[in-house]
């Protein structure tokens, strides 16, 4: 493997505050700080003049569909969107079919992982068997091999019992628990936020209350067993006040928002267009404002996109029976960008950090960092440069992005994992 | 002005000036239902599909007397004869029906926006008989049709709409077309059953029937859908009786010349008292019968026709 220098980028670094003009060397798949004159004329070298050169993206919410639903999407398909977005590493979802909750399906993952994916994908594992809320999955047996957190996502536990042992017991192993927060009773049929929109639209109404209850109860059962429980894909604006509130007396307990919740609303409903359904759903303007707040304020950790691919024909349908979801991995980073920097005046290093150094120490992942012996996973991106979106013609194997169709702005132009160029801005390697 | 629409999908999106083209369409219809020859030949050679994937008595049957009676063929398809049952899904369903060269769609969903859905993948008119809990625009048009034979305009009327208003397409149309004709819309029911999102399309909302009741020219009640009670949307038909059904005294609140009205079916001493839904105040009838000439200008407008070509000369 040639080594690399990358010359002349906007090099940041949120773990050691760097931001300024430089060069990055990479030899071996490690990031060093400087290359001999001979080894600088061997090396590869990469113009970066006019990108920003960061970590490897990272997002600890994706749904890969392998096994079992790889009409959706494989570990292969997915892994090449995620290049394609800038991402060098990724948590899948214990969702598929079968589920995870046991470890010959995780060592079927680690198998598919090793041999289609282009970046690094790591497994999480059921909270319960059968993910159905009924009896703790064999959670130190996942944990042996290699899941990086355990969660029924989608399928929030419902039992306050069950998921108070799942505290206790995955903090044996120092193992984190995601959490879809859903009260299930709450939302019976539900397909959309309940509100005015619902009320107009006369779609059964999924009320932010029911996310806000299991918000509040696993800050309380965080607090009282001291496991750390990851709040996936906040959507509510009175979860974040929940969160705020929770970390101030230094709960354990940490969160993320998708791109989606902080850019779209329930008024995108308007004409029933399923690839504005997924769970949980858009809500109000009121609450996209609170969640980019949270996101300020440290309340939420990090972003996350719920990358979630459903084919065609699944997603068109009548609205009460499309599956939901969305994609997510290529349009996350441009996406970012418009809400939180351009939008919102965020700067650049720290939305950076929200999609790098921050997910990746809450799963303990090494990734996010441009250190000195790290791996070299790189993200270098135009931050201004414009471009069209197709999801028919993108990188996963499905197309229902709400984004299709549109023109973004801010463009990965090299992905690199372990020193080796997957993907230069128009196809992977 | 002419008529421009393809599609009848829902009242919000209607303009005043277009229901009331639809209205006065219907008031010419309406003339030819009492001839010995009830049919014109508006539609004579066209072939309309009737596809009511959910249950449906009235509305179906209109739809089919009002095809019929503008010499229309008429097919009628349920959802228990179609092949949904087979796992077809609506848009094949569909594509097929137009490809066997029908001419226009009415359909029945239970989920709100597929008639929208089904406009955006067809040529054909799609005319929306009820999605979900969305709209029932014909529904809507033939209410305010009844409203206005009694009232004359409905500015400044005070109509109040009472019962299942959560999960009630009757009710969002209706809201829609009364708001746009400048009616004083009040809904009232129990809380569970009528949120207060419902404000922001430009009604009232109450809960104390009396006060919404005094001095009202219409009444218009909808079924208690009996299955809300099992999901703890109130506790019982009998409170629901006691607290929100009309009866005689609650009648007398109303403005003395003020019409009852109900969309069917009846729950005869749920929602409504049996003598007051046969009185001299109740329209209940009427409305079925409107139903047909509203749904003849539905049908006749989006089928290409024109309003002045059936507007009386007299």
């Amino acid at each position: 493997m040639p080594s690399l220098w990358i010359q002349n980028a906007r090099v940041i670094d949120p773990a050691a505050k760097r931001d300024a003009r430089g060069d990055l060397f990479v030899v071996d798949g490690k990031l060093v700080p400087s290359l001999s004159a001979a080894a600088k004329k061997r090396a590869k070298k990469i113009d970066a003049a006019g990108l920003v050169a960061c970590p490897g993206l990272v997002d600890i919410h994706v749904h890969f569909r392998e096994p079992g639903q790889t009409h959706k999407e494989t570990i292969g398909t997915g892994s090449r969107a995620a290049a394609a977005g800038g991402f060098t590493t990724v948590v899948c979802m214990p969702n598929t079919s079968p589920v995870a909750d046991n470890a010959g399906t995780i060592q079927f993952i680690k198998d598919a992982v090793r041999r289609d994916a282009v970046i690094k994908v790591l497994p999480t594992g059921c909270i319960t068997v059968g993910m159905k809320g009924q009896t703790l999955a064999p959670i130190g047996s996942l944990q042996r091999m290699g899941v990086v957190a355990i969660t029924d996502d989608g399928e929030c536990v419902q039992s306050n019992e069950l998921m108070r042992r799942a505290c206790e017991y995955a903090k044996m192993f120092d193992l984190p628990i995601m959490d879809h927060c859903q009260d299930a009773s709450l939302t019976q049929g539900a397909v959309m936020n309940e509100g005015k929109m619902s009320t107009r639209l006369g779609l059964r109404g999924w009320p932010h209350t029911a996310e806000d209850i299991i918000v509040a109860r696993n800050v309380i059962l965080s607090e009282y067993t001291g496991a750390h429980i990851h709040l996936q894909h906040i959507s509510s604006r009175y979860s974040v006040g929940i969160i705020r509130r929770a970390k101030e007396r230094g709960v354990k307990v940490s969160a993320e928002a998708t791109p989606h919740h902080i850019a779209l609303t329930d008024e995108s409903l308007a004409s029933y267009d399923t690839n504005f359904k997924m769970n949980p759903p858009l809500r109000t303007e009121e609450d996209r404002r609170e969640l980019i707040a949270g996101l300020r304020d440290g309340t939420l950790d990090c972003l996350s996109t719920d990358h979630a691919p459903h084919t065609d024909y699944e997603k068109d349908k009548e609205f009460d029976y499309a599956p939901n979801g969305i994609l997510g991995m290529e349009t996350s980073l441009p996406v970012s960008l418009e809400i939180l920097v351009r939008q919102n005046k965020f700067k650049l290093p720290f939305v950076i950090d929200l999609m790098t150094r921050r997910p990746a120490n809450l799963m303990r992942l090494p990734a996010g960092t441009l250190a000195e012996g790290a791996a070299a996973d790189l993200c270098l991106f135009s931050e201004h440069e414009q471009w069209l979106y197709d999801a028919k013609t993108g990188f996963s194997k499905s197309s229902n992005s709400p984004w299709s169709g549109q023109t973004l702005t801010g463009r990965v132009k090299t992905t690199i994992v372990d020193g080796r160029i997957v993907y230069d801005g128009r196809k992977i390697l | 002005m002419p008529w421009t629409r393809k599609h009848l999908i829902t009242l919000e999106e209607l303009s005043l000036a277009e229901i009331d083209q639809i209205h006065a369409t219907a008031v010419a219809f309406k003339r030819t239902l009492s001839r010995s020859v009830k049919k014109v030949p508006a539609l004579r050679g066209k072939t309309i599909v009737n596809l009511f994937l959910e249950p449906s008595t009235r509305t179906r049957m209109a739809f089919d007397m009002a095809a019929k009676r503008l010499s229309a063929d008429v097919i009628s398809l349920d959802g228990s004869s179609s092949s949904t049952t087979k796992g077809e899904t609506l848009r094949d369903t569909a594509e097929n029906i137009q490809a066997l060269q029908a001419d226009m769609i009415v359909i029945r969903h239970a989920a709100a926006g597929s008639p929208l859905y089904l406009s955006r993948i067809l040529d054909i008119p799609v005319i929306n008989a009820g999605d979900g809990a969305h709209e029932h625009p014909t529904q809507g048009l033939l209410d305010t049709f009844t409203m206005k034979e009694h009232l004359g305009s409905l500015r400044g009327r005070k109509v109040v709409i009472l019962g299942d208003i959560l999960f009630s397409r009757v009710a969002r149309s209706n809201i829609h077309a009364l708001v746009k004709m400048g009616a004083a819309v009040t809904l009232v029911g129990p809380s569970t059953l009528v949120p207060h999102w419902f404000t922001d399309l430009g009604v009232s909302v109450s809960h104390d029937l009396r006060s919404a009741l005094a001095d009202a020219e219409v009444v218009m009640l909808l079924r208690i859908q009996h299955e809300r009670q099992s999901s703890g949307h109130f506790p019982s038909l009998g409170e629901y009786t006691g607290m929100f059904g009309l009866n005689k005294t609650r009648a007398s609140w109303l403005n003395p010349k003020a019409i009852i009205m109900h969309p069917g079916p009846i729950n005869r001493g749920v929602e409504i008292d049996s003598d007051l839904a046969d009185g001299a105040r109740s329209v209940i009838l009427e409305q079925v019968t409107n139903g047909i000439a509203v749904r003849m200008a539905v049908l006749y407008l989006c089928a290409g026709g024109q309003p002045e070509l059936v507007m009386p000369t007299d």
